[in-house]
This record gives structure tokens, sequence and C-alpha cells, in this order.
């Protein structure tokens, strides 16, 4: 555990990427079977011990200090584990050896709900202060010290030079602590045998279009539509929905397990059908509706019933045992278009492709489109492979611009993580009417991005010094600051007071200057609903 | 004679000692100020009269280039006000000059710490817990998860890293009263001889030190140099110096930061820096609950900083206690 709480420490205060990638590589070399496995396991996925949660942690500690001096120390820190970490009484040493990670593996999956506060608090006692806050990371699986699933695998690669796309891929068919993977890549054994796994395979991503004009006897539009992509698979029988992340999201969406049973990769997006907007077959619901689906780790029949899924289709990578992968965009279109009748129309259609004269025209038509679910367009050059990952020349995504509006801002909660000791998270509201004439600002949306760091410590300041009101981690300021909101789409909502509710609203500008009572009223924000 | 302590005020702005008509580390200018030290949140210029120790006059004259009625008090010194006021100035060992003041009135003792710290500092003498009615303290790190490692620790930290990569150099940002100071005393403590190289801003306050009698050893000016000269060097700098355009004329640096708040990580994270040194002139949780046990006053007061916490503990304690709203003051970077 030593080690491995040394690299956590060293990570957390390395600031580069590549510092990063050395210091995970080097441990993973350094390190034996299998303590490396689950450390690259907590790195990457996070382990899953269910009977350990944050609130073991909490109860834990409430016996050992005050409760009221434990939220003062839980809130300056903005981290219940490092909280706990440094809080935790020092007990003499009983002379027992510092366990290994495997070994807390071993026991913590070993608990159950009741035996794990003593378990912990037996491992805690164990350890200093830096082993206490990995164990306490590793054992509530999230570690949240600024690595991605994507950096521990790109470390992995690096590590023992092997390629980065094929750990992606065996990644899924394997578990934690990844013998074969590791046999593979450390020790030249052969690679793990993935060919009957219902395997994610790492999405084709696209790079926003800036500023460039684009023949389009090179590039093919398609409509961008505003679900979620999925990946779905069939393979040894089994079906698999994958989410953008590579999640197993197949429990939340059994109708579409059902409707795939053709050995195959297909790549689309996820809708919901509704009937508020057009669309080709049939409409798409509002990604609110979609929303009420997501994250659900079973469905009820009703919910099947009155929200049912399908997935509109983009591209084929694998078709009854052959790999599309290298193949151009306009022959795995074509294969897409010819296999579209093997599956139930009632669960998928096509993305269709928009026609346009020249690049003038195609513009002209993203302009023009008032469908709820389009997000903008896709421009995809026609003789492009289908890559994992974003990779110049290949893929465009051409987004409809954001529209903006001028809210003030009125409460401020406290961030977490890195943002902790900072007001980072905003909520904002526009009046109700004339505000010189006693209007009130009604919450219309919250954001907690689109501004620098140095904008962040600005505006916390500007919150410390004009709070009126403290609510916990949360402070009401004297709402005289204005931000230019960005969002991509606002829709009528139950949830808010002013009855609207904004779709990626993020911090466009921060308007020093400007009066607040200057700032924009509800029937504004209202007129810009597209349906 | 009036209520108990009524001639002493906590007000908005300062500490007011009512017979005497004088402030204590007032955050606006006012006729007549008593100062317990000299960091920017305590000592302000602009007063008729300021009332400190001989090195924290020198101090805010450095820093305001003014001294007008400038009035010496050395420690264990006490001289009377007017109102029948006796003040008494009193080690703080927070950095150089820093000073308790003790207000003795009617037969009730008051004492106002202003910053200190309980930990061994070769810049300053060391604190005196003295007895008294009413306590006035800080509480910067007044929260439980506050414990300030060994000193000698926090060295070797630095000084291991800097043996094990000498192509490059230890960048320490520390506070350039007081904290920078100690840091070179500390080094210097450690068997660390070789020059340390100062950001321009540090100079005259290191002079200073050295004319009140505390050696700091072989220092350079970074802008003397060029960078090969500072591979395998100590670099002190103020912490807004540290993510500073000015840190790129330095050999690759290991960015270091020399605060009690390094304790918790985010607030590493928040400035970038690789190598947190857990250093501060301010008493931690232990020192803060063990002093006031230490005086064990009639009451405490509490300046500023994290007093809830402190205030819940002198409740749990059974002790009177009372947080005063003063405005003005700041977390130093400690
Ligand atoms: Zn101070
Ligand atoms: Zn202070």
């Amino acid at each position: 555990m030593e080690a491995f709480a040394a690299l956590i420490d060293a990570l957390v205060y390395t600031p580069g990427r590549n510092e990063k990638l050395r210091l995970i590589g080097e441990y993973l070399r350094a390190t034996p079977d299998p303590d490396r496995g689950w450390a690259l396991a907590a790195l990457s996925d996070g382990l899953d011990f269910p009977a350990v949660k944050s609130s073991t942690i909490r109860n834990l500690m409430k016996d050992r200090i005050d409760p009221v001096l434990w939220t003062l120390s839980r809130d300056f820190v903005g981290d219940t584990a490092e909280t706990a970490s440094l809080l935790w009484p020092v007990t003499a040493s009983d002379g027992t050896a510092v366990p290994s990670v495997t070994q807390v593996v071993e026991i913590l999956s070993s608990t159950n709900r009741n035996t794990a506060p003593a378990e912990l608090a037996r491992l805690l006692d164990r350890l200093d202060p830096s082993g206490r806050y990995a164990l306490l990371k590793l054992a509530t699986g999230a570690m949240r010290i600024g690595i991605s699933s994507r950096l521990a695998k790109v470390a992995f690669a690096q590590a023992f030079d092997v390629p980065v796309e094929l750990v992606e891929e065996y990644w899924h068919g394997l578990e934690p602590p990844y013998p074969d993977l590791f046999a593979w890549a450390a020790d030249n054994a052969d690679p793990p045998d993935t060919e009957n796994m219902p395997l994610f395979r790492p999405f084709m991503l696209a790079h926003p279009l800036e500023e460039a004009k684009l023949d389009l006897a090179d590039y093919a539009a398609e409509w961008k539509w505003d679900g979620i992509r999925v990946q779905l698979v069939h393979a040894g029988g089994e079906t698999r929905v994958y989410s953008r992340s590579g999640d197993d999201i197949s429990p939340t969406f059994p109708e579409l397990v059902d409707a795939f049973r053709v050995p195959g990769i297909l790549d689309g997006e996820l809708l919901v059908r509704g009937a508020v907007q057009g669309g080709e077959k049939g409409g798409a619901a509002s990604f609110n509706a979609l929303q009420q689906r997501l994250g659900r780790k079973t469905v009820s029949k009703k919910m099947l019933a009155e929200s049912p899924a399908f997935v509109r289709l983009y591209d084929v990578l694998q078709w009854q045992g052959e790999d599309l992968r290298e193949a151009a965009w306009n022959q795995r279109r074509e294969r897409l278009e010819t296999l579209l009748p093997e599956l139930p129309d009632s669960h998928f259609d096509l993305s269709q492709l928009v026609e346009a004269r020249d690049f003038d025209h195609l513009a002209e038509i993203r302009e023009g489109t008032r469908d709820d679910a389009i997000e903008g367009l896709m421009l995809k050059r026609r003789d492009s492979p289908y890559i994992a990952g974003r990779r110049v020349g290949y893929w465009y995504k051409w987004k409809r611009d954001p529209l903006l509006i001028d809210c003030v801002l009125m409460y401020a909660q406290r961030g977490s993580g890195k943002r902790s000791s900072f007001y980072s998270d905003y909520s904002f509201g526009c009046w109700d009417g004339d505000p010189d004439a006693g209007a009130e600002l009604l919450p219309v949306g919250k954001a907690y991005s689109g501004f620098t760091d140095e904008e962040l410590k600005k505006i916390d300041r500007h919150v410390r010094r004009n709070t009126v009101n403290r609510f916990g981690p949360v402070r009401e300021t004297d709402k005289s600051l204005v931000f230019e909101v960005a969002f991509d789409s606002v829709h009528l909502s139950k949830r808010h007071k002013s009855g609207l509710a904004m779709r990626f609203p993020r911090i466009h500008r921060i308007r020093w200057d400007k009066p607040a009572h200057e700032a924009d009223r509800i029937d504004a924000l209202r007129a810009l609903i597209r349906d | 004679m009036s209520a108990a302590f009524s001639w002493i005020k906590p007000e908005p702005h300062g500490i007011y000692v009512a017979p005497a008509d004088c402030w204590i580390d007032p955050s606006r200018a006012v006729d007549t100020a008593l100062v317990t030290h000299g960091h920017a949140d305590h000592a302000r210029g602009g007063h008729g009269k300021t009332v400190a120790t001989p090195e924290t006059l020198a101090i805010m004259k450095l820093r305001y280039a003014t001294a007008d009625g400038a009035t010496p008090v050395s420690y264990g010194e006490t001289i009377r006000l007017p109102g029948g006021v006796d003040a008494t100035y009193i080690p703080a060992g927070h950095v150089l000059g820093s000073a308790q003041i003790l207000l003795e009135h009617a037969g009730e003792r008051v004492v106002i710490t202003g910053d200190y710290k309980r930990r061994h500092d070769p810049t300053c003498p060391p604190f005196e817990a003295v007895p008294c009615d009413i306590f006035i303290t800080e509480a910067t790190f007044g929260l439980p998860l506050f414990t300030h490692p060994p000193i000698e620790d926090e060295m070797a930290k630095m000084l291991e890293r800097l043996a094990a990569q000498p192509d490059r150099c230890v960048l320490v940002g520390a506070y350039a009263l007081g904290k920078a100071q100690r840091v070179i005393a500390e080094l210097r403590r450690a068997g660390h001889t070789r020059p340390i190289y100062l950001h321009g801003a540090m100079e005259k306050m290191c002079r200073l030190y050295e004319e009140y009698g505390v050696d700091l050893g072989e220092l350079r000016l970074v802008s003397d140099h060029a960078k090969d000269d500072m591979r395998g060097s100590i670099v002190v700098c103020p912490p807004s110096a540290l993510n500073d355009r000015w840190s790129r004329r330095l050999p690759e640096p290991i960015t270091a930061m020399a605060s009690g708040w390094m304790r918790v990580r985010q607030r590493a994270r928040q400035r970038n820096v690789e190598l947190p040194l857990i250093i501060s002139d301010h008493a931690d949780w232990g020192e803060l609950t063990a002093t006031i046990e230490e005086v064990d006053p009639h009451e405490t007061w509490i300046t500023h900083g994290r007093e809830e916490a402190l205030l819940r503990w002198c409740q749990l304690h059974q002790r009177r206690a009372r947080a005063l709203a003063l405005v003005g003051y700041d977390d130093e970077d400690d």
C-alpha cells in the first residue's frame, strides 16, 4: 500500500500529463502482480466495494470526533476521504505490517455492511495519513484525482509499449486485476481471447468545425441528433449497449438488447420516441424525455411503453464476422443501408444524409432547422476509415450557435475537488418583469463552467464580498453581477419557479460592466423556446 | 466603576480601548494604534501614532515609507496610556517583532495575541503564556485537521528533492515577511550552506532581518544570475510569483510552497504546487487549544480565522467564548 499511496500523492501534486503517465508507468513496471492490476483498476474504472460507502466513513468519524467539528472540517477540505485521513486518531502501532493493495482489496470485498466499519477502521489504524487517503479513495471507488480512465490506459500502453487501441479493445472483456492483460503486455504472452465477447470498440469522434469551409465532394453531411451516442454489439450470443465512455448501459435499455440479435457492431444515436419532434420515421422526443430513462438500473413496463428507445444509425463497424473499420465511410454507409432491413424498424432507423448544393447552402439548411432533436450537423470525409478517437481531417461536428442571455448571479455554492475553496457553482436568474418597477429575479439555471481560473478567483471574491445570506455551503449574493450565459436550448419545465430550464448552460462572459437591472427578462428567455 | 470589561470593545474595524482612546490592529487609519506585528492585515499605514516593537516599526517603515508618531516599546516593557491603561508587549513567536499586547485597567487583564505560534523559530523570541481574564486569540488554523509537522521533516523533504534532481532548482513560495526568513534560517540550521537565491521583492526584508541579527547566510538575487548558476539551488519568492512569468528564468523549477495550508491537498493543487511544505507561523489546532488551557482565562475571544470551530471547542470544554466579527483580516499565506 505504501507504493500505491506514494503514487497517488505524486499524481495529486503533478500537473503535467506526461509526468503523470511516467509516474503511473513506473509504478506498473515496478509493482508485482496482482497489486498492480488492482491499482490499475482503481485508477481507471474504480473498484466497487458495495459494503463501503462515503457514509461508512462519516459514521466512523462521528464516533471519533464531535459532529460539528467534523462538518466544519469536511466543508473546509471539500472531500470526505481526505478529511477523514487527516482527522483519524493516531493509535500506537500494534506491530502489524502495512497491508498490500491486494490484501486491502481482499479484506474490503469480503466485508458486509455490518463488518465493514470495523474492518475499515482496522486498516486505517495500520496506515499513515497518505496511506489512509489512498485507502479511503480506493475503498469508496472514486479516486477523483484528475486521472481519467483513458489516461490510465495510455499509461499502461506506454509502460509496456503496446498500442493503446488494443488495450481499449481488450479492456472491456477483462476483469481486474487483469492477469491476461499484464501477461500479454509485460511478458509477451498471447493476447487475451476476445473473439466471442461482446466488447466495446472505442468510438470515432469528431473535431469541432471552426471557420473552415469544406468541399461537399469530399465530405458528406448528416444530422447530429440530440440523444446519446451508443454502440450496439452482438457477439457470442450476447448483446450489449455501450455509452460513449464505454459504460455498459444494456440494463437500462432492455428493448434494444432484445431487438438486436445479429452478430455485428453498430454506431448510432439513442433516442426516445415521442410526438414532440419530427425526424423522418416517427419522431424523437426531446432530450428531456430521454433523460427520464437514463441512469436507471431497472425499467418499468410503463416506462417502456411510454418512452420506448430506438437507435438512429450512423455507422457499422462489424457485420456478420466481417470487420469494416478499415473500409471507407462510403462503403460502410452503403453496407449500413443494405443491412437495415435485417433489423426491426420498430427500434432502428437510419440517420439521413443532408443534401446540399454547396457549403453555403448547407449553412443555410443548418440555420433554418427548427427541430429540437437536432444539435447540428456532422461532416464526414467520404473516404474515412473508422478510427478510435479524434483524428484531424476526418470527421467534424458543426453545432448550431449557442443561444445567449444576460442573467444575474443569485446564489453561489462551493465547488468540489480542486475548486473546494472557491464559490464556483452559480445559480442565476432573469427578471419577471420591469426591475425598476419592483420585479423579482427568478432562477433559470445553474452553471459551473465557461470561465478561466483567473475569472473564478474574481467571481469568488465578488461572492465573498457581496454575501447577504449563508445556507451551509451556499451563499446568497446581493444580485449585482451579470453573466452572459450561453446554452443550447431552453424548454418548459416544472422544476424551476420560472417554468423554464436551459440545456447546457455555461458562463459565456462575465459582464462586470453591466448593471443588474439591464439583465434580461424571463419573457426574453421564453421567446427562445424552439418548438 | 462601570461594568466589568466595558472598557474594551470589539468593533468591526479593530479592538477599541475606550479609556485610552486607542485601537489594537485597526483596519483603518486612527489617531492612536497599538500594533501587534508587521503583517499587512494587522499593521496599516496612516495612523497618527503607532505603538509597536522597534522591529515592527522598522518593518512598517520599510513597507509604508513613513513612520509618523512611531512609539517603540520593547518586549517586557510597560507603557502607561491615557485613562489609566497599562500596555505591555510580550513575544508572540510569530515573526520578527511580533508581540502579544497585555492591557491592564482597573484590576482587569486582557491579552491580545495578534498572530502567534508555539514552535521554535530562529528569527524571533518564543511565545510566552501570560495569565489573564480575557484572552483574545487568533484562529487562522482553527480546525482539528491542522497539525503542523516538525519543521525538520519539511526541510529534509525539500533537501532530498533538491538532491534527487540536481539539474533543477526548488522554487519555494513563502510569505515575504517572516516565512521566507524562517525557511532560510531553518535551511541553514539543517546544514544547507549553498547560496540561496531571492526574488527581488524579498531582498529588503531579508536585509532588515539581518540588521536585527538573524543570520541568513549567503543570499543572491535571481536577477543578477544566469539560469545555469541556479541549478541545484533553492530559490525563494513570494507566493504570487510561483506561477508567474518571472519563474521562466529559472532552471526547470520544482514548485514548492511553505504554508500551513499545504496540509490540504486541494490547496496545494490550486497553486499547482508539486512539493507542498507544511510550514506555518501560526499555532496549529493542538497548540491553539493547549494555549487556551494553559492561559486559562475567564473568557476567550476569537478574532480571525476558523472561529466557528474554536468556538465549538470552547463550548465542548465549558469555556466562555465569543467570536468577534472583525473585518479586514485575511488568511495570510501562512
Ligand atoms: Zn501575521
Ligand atoms: Zn493575522
